[in-house]
Formats: C-alpha cells, sequence, structure tokens
C-alpha cells in the first residue's frame, strides 16, 4: 500500500463517487416500478383505443353481438363485461361469508390447536396454481352442474346444455380461489381488534357470539372491505381457471349458459386473431384493466380511511 | 335465576355451527384438492414421463422440456428481478425521504401487485415481444414475469431491513462507515432471510404462472439438440409446467395434466415447508400478496 492511502481524507473522492453511483442505482430500481405501471397503462391505452375508433364506441362496448370472424363482423361486449361482473358479484356473494366465517373461526372460535392446522391450510389454499383449480373445476365440477342441469331443465325445450360448463361452475372455481385472500386478511383484521372491546362487550354480559358478531366484525370492518375489494380484483382478473370450466360462449350472464369472461375471450382468441378481431381483443383488455385501476383507487381510499387495521 | 347458569341463544348456537361449517368447508377443499390430484396424478409419474418430450415418432410422452423451460424462467427472471427488487426496497428504506416521490413509488408498487396476470401477458407480448423484438421466447416470459416479482420482492426485503435495529446503522455511520459500506455489510447480511423467504415466494409464483406466460414464452416443449443450444434457449419459445398443463387439458389428455398438476402441487408443497422453516427459523415477517 502507498503512503497515502493511509490518509484520512485519501480516498475520500472515491468513496464519495462510489456512494452517489449506489444512491443513483438504488433510485433507478425504485423508478422501475413507476416506468412498468407507466408504460402498461400507456400500452393498454394505445392499443385499446383504436378499435373503439374504427368500430364505434357504442357499438363495442353496448353491442351484444360477438362474431369477430363472420363476413359481417361484429365486435359487441357487452354480455362480456356483464358476465365479468356478474361472475365477480356472484363469487364474492359466494366466498366472502365462508371466508369471514372462517377468520372468525380461525381468530376467535376454534381450539388453538386446530387453529394451528387450518392456518398452514389455508395458506397453501392461496399458493396452489390457477390452473389446477381450472383443471379440478373441469374434472369435477362440471359433471357435478351438469346433473344438476340435466334435472332442472329435463322439461324445457328451449335450454341450450352445456354439459356443465357454465357460468354457475365458473363463479363456484372463482368462489374457492378468492378464500385464502379474504380467509387471511379478515383474520389479521379481526386479531388486530383491541382486546379491550372484546373484554368489556363479554363483561356486559354479551355471549362470545354475539361479541364477535356485533363488536368484533364491526370493528374490524376496514380490513374486511380490504380483503373484499382484494377478492373482487383477483376474480375479475383471473383468466386460466375458468377458461375450460365456464364453457366460453359468448352469452347473456345467466347461472345456466356458457358464458365468457372479458378474461377468458382474451386467452381463448388472443391466439389465432388478427387486425380489427386482434384490436378489439386489445380494447377488452383495456376494459379488464380500467376495472382493476378503480379497484385499486377504492382500496387507496379504504385503506386510508380504516384506523389501525392492518392489512 | 341463578347468575351461573348459562342461557344458551338459539341465534349464538346457529352461529357457531356457521362458523364451524364454514371451516369445515374450506379445509375440506383443501383436503379435497390435494387428495383428489394425489390419486389422479400419480399414476401418469414414472421416470419415461419425466424425462422425454413428447414426441409421436419415438412414441414418448414426456415433460422433460417443460421442466427445463421452467428452470430457465424461475433462474432468467430472478436473475433480473431480485437485485432490482432488492434496489428498490433499500431506496425506499434507506435513502428515500417521506415525500411525494415515495408515495408514487409505494403507490404503483401496490398497483402493481394488483395488476392481474393476463394484463401482464398482453403487456409483455406487445411491449418485449413486438416492440423490443423478442417475439414468442423464454426471455420475454422472463421480462414480464420480473415486472409481476417485482413487488413480493421490494416488499419482503423492505419488511426485512425495517426489522433492522436502527442502533446498527447509527453506529456503523458513527465509526465513519459510507452509508454503501453499511449497506453492503450490515443490512443486506441482516436482512437476508427476508430476501431469501421473498425469493423462494417468487418462485412460488412463477412457477404456478400461466396466464402472463401463454403470450409471452408460448408454448414450446422440446429440449435443446445440441450444447450451444442450451444458451440459444433463451430465445427460444419454452413452455413451463403450467402452459403444458393447460394445452394438454384443452386436449382432454387428463391423465397427463393430472401428473403435471401433481408435479406442480409437489413443488408449491415444498415452497410453502420452505418458507415456514425460514420464518420460523429466522423470525422473518412474511408479505404474500
Amino acid at each position: 500500500m502507498k503512503a497515502q492511502n493511509f490518509s484520512i481524507m485519501g480516498s475520500n473522492k472515491t468513496k464519495s463517487a462510489v456512494e452517489k453511483v449506489a444512491q443513483w442505482v438504488f433510485t433507478f430500481c425504485a423508478l422501475c416500478a413507476v416506468f412498468a405501471v407507466f408504460s402498461i397503462t400507456a400500452y393498454m391505452i394505445i392499443n385499446g383505443t383504436p378499435a373503439l375508433a374504427k368500430v364505434g364506441v357504442t357499438d363495442i362496448l353496448f353491442g351484444t353481438v360477438w362474431k369477430p370472424t363472420a363476413g359481417e363482423p361484429s365486435y359487441g361486449i357487452l354480455y362480456v363485461i356483464l358476465t365479468s361482473i356478474t361472475g365477480t358479484a356472484l363469487a364474492i356473494f359466494m366466498g366472502v361469508p365462508i371466508g369471514v366465517m372462517t377468520a372468525v373461526f380461525l381468530a376467535e372460535a376454534a381450539p388453538k390447536k386446530l387453529a394451528k392446522l387450518v392456518k398452514p391450510a389455508v395458506e397453501l389454499l392461496a399458493g396452489i396454481p390457477s390452473i389446477i383449480y381450472g383443471l379440478l373445476g373441469l374434472m369435477i365440477l362440471n359433471p357435478l352442474v351438469y346433473k344438476i342441469e340435466t334435472f332442472l331443465f329435463k322439461d324445457s325445450e328451449t335450454h341450450q346444455f352445456t354439459g356443465g360448463s357454465n357460468l354457475i361452475s365458473a363463479v363456484i372455481v372463482l368462489a374457492i380461489m378468492i378464500l385464502p385472500t379474504v380467509i387471511n386478511i379478515s383474520e389479521s383484521a379481526l386479531r388486530a381488534v383491541p382486546k379491550q372491546y372484546k373484554e368489556a362487550s363479554l363483561a356486559v354480559g354479551a355471549s362470545h357470539m354475539q361479541t364477535i358478531f356485533k363488536v368484533m366484525i364491526p370493528a374490524a370492518k376496514s380490513g374486511i372491505i380490504t380483503a373484499i375489494v382484494l377478492g373482487v380484483g383477483r376474480a375479475i382478473g383471473e383468466a386460466m381457471a375458468i377458461s375450460l370450466v365456464s364453457g366460453s360462449v359468448v352469452n347473456f350472464p345467466l347461472p345456466f349458459n356458457s358464458v365468457r369472461f372479458l378474461t377468458t375471450a382474451i386467452v381463448s382468441e388472443m391466439g389465432y386473431a388478427a387486425d380489427t378481431h386482434r384490436e378489439v381483443l386489445f380494447t377488452i383488455g383495456l376494459v379488464l384493466f380500467v376495472f382493476i385501476m378503480l379497484i385499486n383507487v377504492v382500496m387507496t381510499r379504504v385503506l386510508k380511511g380504516g384506523a389501525g387495521n392492518e392489512s | 335465576m341463578s347468575l351461573e347458569r348459562k342461557k344458551k341463544r338459539i341465534s349464538d348456537v346457529v352461529l357457531l355451527w356457521l362458523v364451524y361449517i364454514s371451516a369445515f368447508i374450506s379445509i375440506l377443499m383443501l383436503v379435497g384438492i390435494v387428495s383428489y390430484v394425489f390419486i389422479k396424478g400419480i399414476a401418469t409419474i414414472n421416470w419415461e414421463f419425466l424425462t422425454t418430450v413428447r414426441s409421436s415418432i419415438k412414441e414418448t410422452n414426456g415433460i422433460a422440456g417443460n421442466i427445463l423451460n421452467t428452470i430457465y424462467i424461475i433462474v432468467l427472471t430472478l436473475l433480473i428481478a431480485t437485485p432490482i427488487g432488492i434496489g428498490s426496497a433499500i431506496y425506499l428504506n434507506e435513502y428515500a425521504k417521506p415525500g411525494r416521490m415515495v408515495r408514487i413509488i409505494e403507490f404503483t408498487t401496490e398497483t402493481l401487485s394488483g395488476i392481474p396476470s393476463i394484463i401482464f401477458g398482453l403487456f409483455g407480448m406487445i411491449f418485449f415481444g413486438n416492440t423490443l423484438g423478442f417475439g414468442y421466447s423464454i426471455l420475454t416470459g422472463a421480462l414480464t414475469l420480473t415486472i409481476m416479482i417485482l413487488p413480493l420482492i421490494t416488499r419482503n426485503t423492505q419488511e426485512a431491513l425495517k426489522t433492522v435495529p436502527q442502533s446498527y446503522r447509527s453506529g456503523a455511520l458513527g465509526m465513519g462507515a459510507t452509508k454503501w459500506y453499511l449497506i453492503r455489510t450490515i443490512l443486506l447480511p441482516s436482512a437476508m432471510p427476508g430476501i431469501i423467504t421473498g425469493i423462494i415466494l417468487s418462485i412460488g409464483r412463477i412457477v404456478g404462472e400461466s396466464a402472463a406466460l401463454l403470450f409471452t414464452a408460448g408454448s414450446g416443449y422440446l429440449l435443446p439438440a445440441s450444447t450451444e443450444g442450451y444458451l440459444s434457449k433463451i430465445m427460444e419459445s419454452g413452455g413451463t409446467l403450467t402452459i403444458e398443463l393447460y394445452l394438454r387439458m384443452a386436449k382432454g389428455q387428463y391423465a397427463d395434466a393430472f401428473g403435471i398438476a401433481l408435479i406442480l402441487l409437489l413443488i408449491v408443497l415444498g415452497i410453502n415447508f420452505l418458507t415456514k422453516y425460514l420464518s420460523r427459523k429466522f423470525d422473518v415477517r412474511v408479505d404474500r400478496r
């Protein structure tokens, strides 16, 4: 080592250069997320809007006939949008009560040992790839739903039989898929309720169940709403699990109709679509993206409004 | 009436039953899924299934190519995403002062984790595939997934950095260490368990991903023919296990589909146990979203 390196001032220049570079690199890394969201938004708008101009906003968004490959093509996606909204709403309607109840079970009702067994199971449920849910939906759920369908419509002459691939099957798959999200977040919201609330309620003579349902759940409200909003996001964005289960025919979203969701429309047609058809598929992507952004805004509002409930 | 006597309300009993039934349904679901896949899939899995590729000439029906593709995508994605994610967390936790900038970065990170994978797929297809010209390739898939798992790595690293005591920082800085030295020798090693947890969770996400890969990485299923092929492979189309599962399912080859499903399930199980083990051993807080 040369003598000048021993000076305490000696290497200051390189050191401060390294410092600067490090800070720049870290700042750049942090900006990657901003850049990604910005470019995703830009690309979705750039690619989603040409079709709106070409075909006409009302013809696409409020048209009900989807015949993209016909001689005189028609690109109405109203039923597709309605299917996504209805499907998500029904899945929430089905999944949230079960999810919140299971969260109550984990946080309050279950003996500790049992809760210790159930909790990892729920976490595992969250990690199972969505495609496996689709496979099981196709193999187990569809035959079951088909049995119900044949029973319900055995006298109907107008009903188109779906073989079980219909809205109801898709909704059940979605409901199962949002369960882990709802359970986990509701559970931590319930656990975050101050102990005094519970003790006070019990002390004035309320039963355990009354305490849970009339004191703790209202207190954990914002956490549970977060859980629901996240569930909505997950359900409306799910593609692969329901693409084969839902029958994939553009139809009005009645429970026993084969339907097509925003997501499954993209999955099933992007492979071969060309020209205007392809552009319309990007418009569908844009519609989905707008829904997701709305959900995100609601979410930030809820999180800001909620007092102390960690998500 | 005695104070001691317990009066059971009917509504209480009903509610308790509902709670137990709901929990039972949730458990039944998991046990049902795991055991069904296991029973249906175990018969398909054998050495040949794991080491050959689909080929009508050789009459083999394996998934070796897809296993290799999955490994390629995992490694490539992590190579790109991990440094960026950790860097981002370091910036947010160590450099940034609270203000608009941090709010924007945190909002976008939050937004990224809420975007559905099919949208990432569309974006990846047009941006990495068309604009940058990578086409249907493993590289396109890996870059797409990089954006997708970035929030996961960033958040878990941030959680880990937050648990490093403030006194470590002031101690090091007080002894004359520079900030970079502090980060390199103290913060990162202390945060390592959290970072590793984030990486393992990311692997789980990558292994299970399908919608974002269908139109980016494509569905190639062959093994490289030569040694150079292993390098050029990243520019070629390659379907992961999930994509192959989807394709075989769509073709109606359900036995194969269940075989792949079982392999995926085993990987997910393994990852779950590993995160559990790590978080217990090192007392890490895990952020799974």
